[in-house]
């Protein structure tokens, strides 16, 4: 395929540029009603309108000419620009644990994407080596892009992938693992993994940034550095998520792949261990764990890797005023589970009874879980409960609601008899239903309050 | 301390040596600097200019602009560490990289008033302030740049911390105008609309603390081409686009709203930037010294060059040194000892008569060195001592113990310096980079500025290789009939106005006061409409408001057009013009006084004309009584001394002086 000269550019704009033959990478002066420019022909974003030329001066700034206004153009030379990152390769030190990184792309590794105008994954070990050399120090690290999406795009069959890529890797002696993962589905992700790879001898550390790392003072660096450590030297064998504790560049939370949630659209501090408190902290130095109870670390490689997954599952958020005909749409397509999200201590609305009762005589498995993400599910308070209860809706503890959609999925992969669904929904294998809430898994401070302020004001959040 | 000289280096003296190679540049102050002397060196020069825009809210969030704390308010820290990226080209930066050997730990001050998410770097940028782009286009268009067609974010990388994102951004608006001074046009090459950075607590050791309100306010930066060859030109040229930003009466005045860095060369130099020159006057200075500091360091590079023959092999040698060994009684070595500082030699081989070689008015190469130590390595001042001090702080006896350590030669010099051992090597470093430098000539860097005109390295110049797009930002498209709508609402040109300033008969030295303030259209206003004679209204506000400012404190906020009311209200009153003298120091001190009531304030009474005239018979009579002098324009002036109380604002003078003749 030849080299696209025109990368980007579309309908006029492509046209002009044809029209005075010139390439983007191109030298060029244009001569428009507002005066003369001089620059390089830079790529366009591809959603960008088709009537300007993007252009990078001397002084390195980028501008946008209107095709509209010019009168004339010509190349005067061609340079393309060779973004990488300087590779290097990863040294080996003896004595160090080897810890694998699989890449699944997000913003962990990235460099700027001209079609989009967005940044692309980036990596391998030697370019991660290039960029924070610092790995070195704390791991043997190898590296394999598993596969290269944002975030958003992870599903099903990557969790397959990736569970069973892990259990290849554990079986090969690997001292821990790392994944790059996008941040916004990366709980998702940590679920599946918990429950798709059961009685790991190893940590299994998930990690991604909130800046990508094209930016100086991006949390990538740390983030990966914090879960390097982890992987490589943390006794806690559990599938965990690993990212800023306060949005300072101080420590690194590790948060259980069942109890963790993204609470903001873009904070660095963004992960949250929901209803309990997380596993450990971590710095560059030292792991030091919150909670006494964890899997820990063996020299054994057996583990069970259970890569199902049924996509025959949904989610319901209930809003006051719900039609019965949402729940009738979902089952008349073939859904056959639905996680519900419910108010308060898990309700919906009567109206939506009889289609609750009609999806559980076609089979089809509903569970309860909450808006309120903190608490558990009780339905025997009131009688609307008490009422859904009776007509099949399963109260799912305090199961957060992706956690739950995901251990639905993974559980109407091996079965569908409801029974079974049951005893696998409600079987904890990793605290994401606990017995207890402590007094300290809730803790939403409220600013403004004067003790509230006087904490923010002294310790960096 | 007294000089102790051991004998074998009686022949050197540092201070003579310093005044002979300052002498050897022929370094002249700036008072006897003739053109001839800058075009001997070949000063070259010039501006960034850095001007706040008055806007309600920041550039890329909706926090207020213009609000400042205390360096104690605020209401929670962020840390960060930067670490250097590449660039859109796929370039590491000169300058990312020295912050980066720095590791500095970047502390943020908050306060909820002026900053939110944002301003950490933890939301993503809201749209471009449209006031704020609007107000920076105009000048653009003012600045006569050639506006371009689509405005593209862009990321501009600094890892001194001075934003926490690690880039500031900025955007073109126009490239390739002009400005015209008294003799010459000024080309530029761009106007770029960007964010201001955060101001500087402290930065001590690893610590540098920035508070975060002034983060964010939009700046327009000016940037000319380096075409003018005096400091005077440089001045007038800085003075010029400030006057002009000020014309449009959308900028914001006061400390720090306007900010200039100089760029500065000679022949044979580099462009260094003396960075965030708050005050137009000290440009002179500061460029002439600048340039002259270039001059002696190309002296220093061909006298090294004679000794040094491969510069690529030159390396310091260095030793640590126990302090019991040594005489260095000197306070911050002793203190330095309590934290376990480390004690370090370092021959410079050839270096001698180079430490001590002029640099700047009272500076010598020797400094040079541990500005850099403090920069880079992290290590306070002072930091080090040498063999060339020109006030020695520790016994020379030293310096002789150390040579034999190293064998040296007797044309090496030596430098001990104190640090905690995890900054030594950093500091080996920098004390040889910066030697090697002086091999190759003038290092490219940004200077900070002191009121005497000198300045210290404050980091590395960065290039181009620092600019990145901003992806969290879509571009700006610019139409025709939206730069064409800004067009016609233009100020007039600076330059026309000065044109129009002379024309009017107004003395020049009221110019300055008039431009800096924005006080054209006032006075323009002033004349149009109530047709008040130009030269008065010019000197009421040149010399008397000037005056009257520098004299008097406001108890409210005067604003200038108070003046036009005055003169509007004494005209309506029939009231003589000359009033307005009188009344102005107690407009400006209490400007919500109605003028009735400071007339009263000032004891000014009501008279007709009649009223006055029918005295001067009287004191005519009066006069003849007591007068020694026969001269009639004796009487006249007794008699107008008399009544001019009353006839001030009743009756203008030359009126009351016929009177006096014809009565």
């Amino acid at each position: 395929m030849s080299e696209d000269i025109f990368q980007g550019y579309k309908g006029k704009a492509l046209e002009v540029l044809k029209k005075y033959n010139v390439r983007v990478w191109g030298q060029t002066s244009i001569q428009t009603t507002r005066g003369d420019f001089e620059g390089t022909v830079l790529p366009r974003a591809e959603n960008d309108d088709d009537i300007h030329i993007v252009l990078k001066i001397a002084t390195g700034y980028n501008i946008g000419i209107d095709i509209g206004t010019i009168k004339e153009m010509k190349e005067t030379g061609y340079k393309k620009a060779n973004y990488k990152i300087p590779e290097k390769e990863f040294p080996i030190t003896k004595g160090l644990p080897s810890v694998k990184l699989f890449g699944t792309g997000g913003t962990i590794a990235s460099r700027l994407d001209y079609r989009t105008g967005a940044v692309i994954p980036a990596f391998s070990p030697g370019e991660l080596y290039g960029a924070v050399p610092e790995l070195a120090d704390i791991c043997n690290l190898t590296t394999e892009k598993v596969f290269a999406v944002f975030s958003e795009n992870m599903g099903p069959k990557q969790y397959v992938a990736l569970a069973k890529a892990i259990g290849e890797e554990i079986k090969n002696g690997i001292d821990g693992i790392v994944i790059g993962h996008g941040t916004d589905t990366l709980h998702h992700t940590g679920a599946a993994l918990t429950f798709m790879v059961q009685n790991s001898p190893i940590p299994i550390v998930l990690v991604g940034s909130q800046r990508s790392s094209d930016r100086p003072s991006s949390d990538a660096a740390l983030n990966l550095m914090h879960a390097m450590k982890t992987a490589g030297h943390s006794d806690i064998a559990e599938v965990m998520v690993c990212m800023f504790g306060p949005t300072s560049d101080e420590y690194g939370l590790l948060h259980k792949g069942t109890r963790v949630r993204k609470m903001h659209s873009s904070y660095r501090s963004t992960f949250r261990t929901i209803g309990d408190t997380p596993l450990a902290t971590v710095t560059r130095d030292k792991i030091t764990p919150i909670k006494k109870d964890y899997k820990q670390r063996r020299k054994d490689r057996n583990v069970d890797i259970l890569p199902y997954f049924s996509d025959k599952v949904t989610m319901l958020y209930y809003y006051p005023g719900m039609k019965p005909d949402t729940i009738d749409a979902l089952v008349d397509n073939g859904y056959k589970g639905i996680i519900i999200v419910g108010t308060g201590l898990g309700h919906v609305n009567k109206e939506l009874y009889p289609a609750i009762e009609r999806a559980t005589k076609k089979g089809v498995v509903m569970y309860m879980t909450l808006q309120t993400l903190w608490g558990f599910v009780h339905m025997f308070v009131y009688d609307t409960g008490r009422d859904m209860m009776a007509k099949g809706i399963i109260p799912a503890g305090n199961m957060l609601p992706e956690v739950a959609f995901i251990k639905l999925g993974w559980a109407l992969g091996q079965t569908e008899d409801p029974e079974e669904i049951e005893k696998i929904m409600l079987t904890p294998i990793n605290d994401e239903i606990t017995k207890r809430e402590p007094y300290n898994g809730y803790l939403i401070y409220q600013g403004g309050v004067p003790e509230v302020e006087d904490f923010i004001r002294n310790f960096r959040k | 301390m007294k000089k102790n000289k051991s004998p074998e280096t009686t022949d050197f003296n540092p201070e003579q040596n310093y005044q002979q190679t300052r002498q050897e540049i022929g370094y002249v102050s700036r008072k006897k600097a003739t053109k001839a002397d800058y075009k001997r060196i070949g000063f070259m020069s010039g501006l960034e200019v850095h001007q706040q825009l008055k806007t309600k809210e920041k550039l890329f969030c909706h926090c207020p602009a213009g609000i400042f704390h205390s360096h104690d308010n605020f209401n929670a820290e962020v840390i960060r560490h930067m670490r250097p990226t590449l660039s859109e080209l796929g370039e590491y930066d000169g300058t990312a990289l020295m912050e980066y050997k720095t590791k500095k730990e970047i502390i943020y001050r908050l306060n909820n008033e002026t900053a939110c998410t944002y301003e950490i770097d933890d939301t993503p940028p809201f749209k471009i302030d449209r006031e704020a782009l609007e107000y920076a286009l105009e000048i653009s268009l003012l600045c006569k740049l050639n506006i371009v067609g689509e405005v593209h974010i862009t990321r501009k990388q600094y890892l001194d911390g001075s934003i926490p994102t690690g880039f500031q951004r900025t955007a073109i608006l126009g490239v390739e105008g002009e400005i015209p001074l008294k003799n010459k046009k000024i080309r530029l090459i761009q106007l770029s609309i960007e964010e201001d950075s955060c101001r500087e607590i402290s930065d001590i050791r690893h610590t540098r603390l920035y508070k975060t309100d002034r983060l964010g306010m939009p700046l327009i930066e000016t940037v000319t081409y380096p075409e003018m060859y005096t400091p005077d030109e440089l001045k007038e040229a800085a003075e010029y686009i400030r006057f002009l930003n000020r014309s449009t009466g959308r900028v914001r005045v006061g400390s720090g709203a306007g900010r200039e860095d100089v760029n500065v060369s000679c022949k044979g130099g580099t462009r260094v930037e003396i960075k965030g020159v708050s005050y137009n006057k000290l440009i002179p200075e500061l460029s002439h010294i600048e340039a002259f500091r270039q001059w002696a360091l190309l002296n220093i590079k061909s006298k090294l060059n004679n000794t040094i023959k491969d510069s690529s092999k030159w390396k310091i040698q260095q030793q640590e040194i126990d302090y019991r060994d040594f005489d260095l009684k000197y306070d911050p070595i002793t203190n330095g000892l309590i934290d376990k500082y480390r004690i370090l030699a370092v021959n410079l081989p050839n270096f001698k008569g180079i430490l001590s070689h002029f640099t700047q008015p009272g500076k010598i190469f020797a400094n040079e060195i541990s500005d850099r130590l403090k920069v880079i390595a992290c290590i306070e001042k002072p930091n080090m001592v040498h063999s060339e001090e020109l006030e020695p702080k520790i016994i020379e006896e030293n310096f002789s113990q150390i040579q034999k350590l190293f064998n040296a030669k007797e044309n090496d010099a030596q430098i001990i310096f104190w640090a905690p051992e995890e900054d030594i090597p950093t500091a080996l470093e920098t004390i040889e980079e910066r030697c090697q430098m002086a091999l190759e000539g003038v290092p490219q860097e940004t200077r900070k500025s002191f009121l005497d005109g000198t300045t210290i390295f404050e980091r590395v110049l960065p290039g181009a290789d620092r600019m990145y797009p901003d992806t969290d930002s879509a571009p700006i498209p610019l139409e025709n009939t939206y730069i064409d709508g800004l067009s016609e609402n233009l100020p007039s040109d600076v330059i026309d106005r000065y044109n129009q300033l002379k024309k009017w008969g107004i003395p020049e030295d009221t110019y300055t006061y008039i431009f800096r303030n924005n006080l054209f259209p006032l006075i323009e206003n002033v004349i149009k409409n109530l047709k008040i004679e130009p030269k008065l209204i010019g000197t009421f506000i040149g010399h008397r408001l000037k005056f009257v400012e520098g004299h008097y404190t406001s108890a409210d906020k005067f604003e200038y057009s108070k003046i036009y009311d005055l003169f509007k209200y004494l005209i309506d009153k029939k009231m003589d013009i000359q009033l307005s003298k009188k009344m102005l120091p107690v407009v400006y001190q209490y400007p919500k006084m109605d003028f009735d009531s400071i007339l009263t304030s000032i004891n000014f009474k009501k008279f007709t004309r009649e009223e006055i005239i029918s005295k001067i018979p009287f004191l005519k009579q009066k006069f003849s009584e007591i007068k020694i002098s026969k001269d009639d324009k004796v009487s006249k002036q007794w008699i107008m001394g008399e009544l001019q109380k009353t006839a001030i604002g009743n009756i203008p003078p030359d009126q009351l002086a016929k009177a006096i003749e014809q009565n």
